[in-house]
């Protein structure tokens, strides 16, 4: 029967609502849910929180200096870093709001760390450009406020509205994330044992109980909100990447970037997503919520996302030849193709272009081995893509006297592998702490799948009449 | 719906327990075609079409969000004009006074911010949350509302109340246990 396949196919085995109940949320209420790997691997989240906050004292101490970036190339590690970041984020809201509003049920049992995972990567981008303005304590003159200087930021740049949209991104998908808890707080408020473990989970439903009529404005906000976060995930990128096609710096100006980012990111952030969801359903048994259809569709998402990005690739070529403007076709042939940075531009075009089409075969997409070689491939690809197009379009410019070799320090490291150990905290304490799955939605994709024969358009269920 | 709270005994009211979303909602629809309006279904996850069932209809979440919206896109657009037209105009590269492709990515982003703040604060404010303290938790085996059990509550405010009619209405329709539930 078609509905017994699908049904097996997102989630899979016996299932209930009490089953749910239980391979979820024990991992949140009963610590020995956990092992001593999920204590080595905080352990290294809080080396590398340690390492982040190491750099970024001795860069308070210091000054900009001890990075690498250098007058031309005053972009360096630090922005290549923050829209890295930023891209790995938006797969989170894909997820849980373009997928919801296309109705792809399948999104609910991915979308709750998905969305853990933007917050964290956001939070991580955040710091670069904070952090690259040089003087951090008066970051808040970003923001319009009333000021004896009797001035006001310059709207009509582009940095200012990346001020606006990331600050936005990350407050949205905030209440996003936590208003999608609610209902899994008041669950597990029900369900634990543990007398201040049932006293935070209370306070934190905020009295959540269930009524049709708290689901039916709830429903109501949620696709809203979803509404709302769609064409949000999509302008955040499209500012980052205004950052640099409103400028004239030879291949940053190509009117192609702002949909050829969206996709970067798009692809970034499910590469990510399947690194995170591998060992998850693997380590805490939960192939029968995350199944390997799951990971099979992110995989196909992954290729199609990144074959937008080879078209990009190519579209960049062509607009620098096309273009006709000389100091673009030198980027092209002296910097990207040969010259001291070129093993950088064709191992983004290997780890991005080529390497992901191993998801044309269907063992591939459904191999963890597989599965998480491309998708490091296409983390390390994205991460170049933005150093090719950052500081290495900074070091060939109009002027002579622009040639200058960008070299990033040892701090510039600091900070990045800092960072991913920042994020590789904060996500190990979200697996602990709150539930990683969406329990309510999962029961709502089990009822979706199993129950709609029982009910047909307010008849008696058929066993009972 | 409302109810006074002021008084704090005395009975809340009927609940009846279902094991599944088809006989929760088949319940609803015959108490409300009883005559019953005053009553509540709690559930683990929103299930589509139990409003209808019970009568419940409501869309203060949308305008809220709609207004708010609009008021996000004035307060970021006239904002951006007043600062960069009124209070400090300066020439950037000889584009206008009012850029208005310029000022559009702002005003986008306000009217988001405040459309998404509103409906989640607003959808908190109409149903009432925060609330620690709710009759309903007093009724039996409640806690199972978020796991895995359907429930009706038909309130003893109803003007209609009548224990033994509402009893059958839920026991006709599959309920598990029906008990009364005291503030």
């Amino acid at each position: 029967m078609a509905d017994k396949r699908i049904n097996d196919l997102f989630i899979t085995g016996d299932q209930t609502y009490a089953t749910i109940d239980q391979s979820v949320g024990r991992l949140v209420l009963d610590p020995k849910a956990h092992t001593t790997n999920w204590l080595k691997w905080l352990i290294v989240g809080v080396m590398g929180s340690g390492l982040m906050m190491f750099s970024i004292a001795w860069l308070l101490f210091q000054g900009t200096g001890i990075w690498g970036n250098n007058i031309p190339a005053a972009w360096g590690f630090d922005i290549v870093n923050f829209v890295w970041w930023i891209g790995i984020g938006h797969a989170g809201t894909l997820i849980s709001a373009i997928l919801l509003l296309l109705r792809q049920q399948w999104r609910n049992s991915i979308n709750r760390f998905s969305e853990a995972m933007t917050i964290f990567a956001v939070m991580c981008a955040g710091i670069y450009p904070l952090l690259h303005t040089g003087r951090p304590w008066n970051d808040f003159w970003l923001f319009p406020y009333p000021n004896i200087l009797g001035m006001w930021p310059q709207f009509r740049s582009p940095l200012l509205w990346d001020v606006f949209a990331v600050s936005t991104y990350f407050s949205v998908s905030l209440v996003f994330w936590f208003v999608g808890l609610i209902p899994d707080f008041a669950n597990l408020r029900d369900r634990s044992t543990n007398k201040y473990g049932k006293l935070i989970f209370a306070l934190l439903s905020l009295g959540w109980r269930g009524s049709n009529q708290h689901w039916h404005r709830y429903e109501q906000m949620y696709y809203l909100l979803a509404g709302l976060s769609a064409p949000l995930v999509l302008s955040v990128h499209s500012i980052v990447s205004f950052d640099f096609a409103i400028s004239i710096v030879p291949g940053w100006n190509v009117t192609v970037f702002p949909p050829y980012f969206v996709a970067g990111a798009v692809f970034a952030g499910f590469a990510m997503v399947i690194i995170w969801a591998i060992p998850l359903r693997k380590y805490y048994k939960l192939e029968h919520l995350i199944t390997n259809r799951h990971l099979d569709w992110m995989a196909k998402i992954t290729l199609a996302t990144g074959l937008i990005v080879c078209y990009g690739y190519f579209l960049e070529v062509f607009f620098q030849w096309y273009s006709g403007n000389p100091y673009e076709f030198k980027l092209l042939t002296e910097t990207r193709f040969s010259g001291m940075y070129a093993k950088f531009y064709w191992a983004l075009i290997v780890c991005n272009g080529i390497i992901p089409q191993i998801f044309w075969w269907n063992k591939a997409r459904t191999s963890n081995f597989w599965l998480i070689f491309v998708s490091i491939s296409v983390s390390i690809g994205m991460w170049l893509e933005r150093f090719v197009i950052i500081p290495m379009s900074l070091t060939s410019n109009y002027l002579p006297s622009s040639d200058k070799p960008y070299y990033p320090s040892f701090w510039d490291f600091g900070m990045f592998l800092g960072t991913i150990g920042f994020f590789i905290m904060l996500m190990i304490l979200f697996i602990r702490f709150l539930p990683m799955i969406n329990i309510f939605e999962v029961k709502d994709l089990l009822y979706k799948f199993k129950g709609k024969k029982e009910y047909v358009e307010g008849q008696l269920p058929v066993e009972m009449k | 719906m409302a109810h006074d709270y002021s008084d704090p005994s005395g009975l809340y009211a009927l609940v009846g327990e279902f094991e599944t979303p088809e006989r929760l909602m088949v319940a609803a629809e015959e108490a409300r075609k009883a005559g019953y309006k005053v009553m509540d279904a709690y559930s683990p996850f929103p299930i589509h079409g139990l409003s209808d069932a019970i009568g419940f209809r409501d869309t203060k979440v949308p305008w809220t969000v709609f207004i708010f919206g609009l008021i996000g896109v004035t307060l970021g657009y006239t904002m951006q004009f007043y600062t960069s037209v009124i209070d400090y105009p300066m020439n950037v590269g000889g584009k206008p006074m009012n850029s208005i492709p310029a000022f559009i990515p702002v005003a986008y982003e306000c009217t988001i911010l405040f459309a998404a703040f509103s409906a989640a604060i607003g959808m908190f404010a109409y149903n009432r949350l925060p609330m620690p303290y709710h009759p309903i938790f007093n009724a039996k085996n409640f806690e199972r509302a978020s796991q895995d059990r359907f429930f009706l509550a038909v309130e003893a405010s109803d003007p209609s109340y009548d224990r033994e009619a509402i009893e059958k209405v839920m026991k006709s329709n599959g309920a598990l246990e029906v008990s009364e539930c005291d503030f």
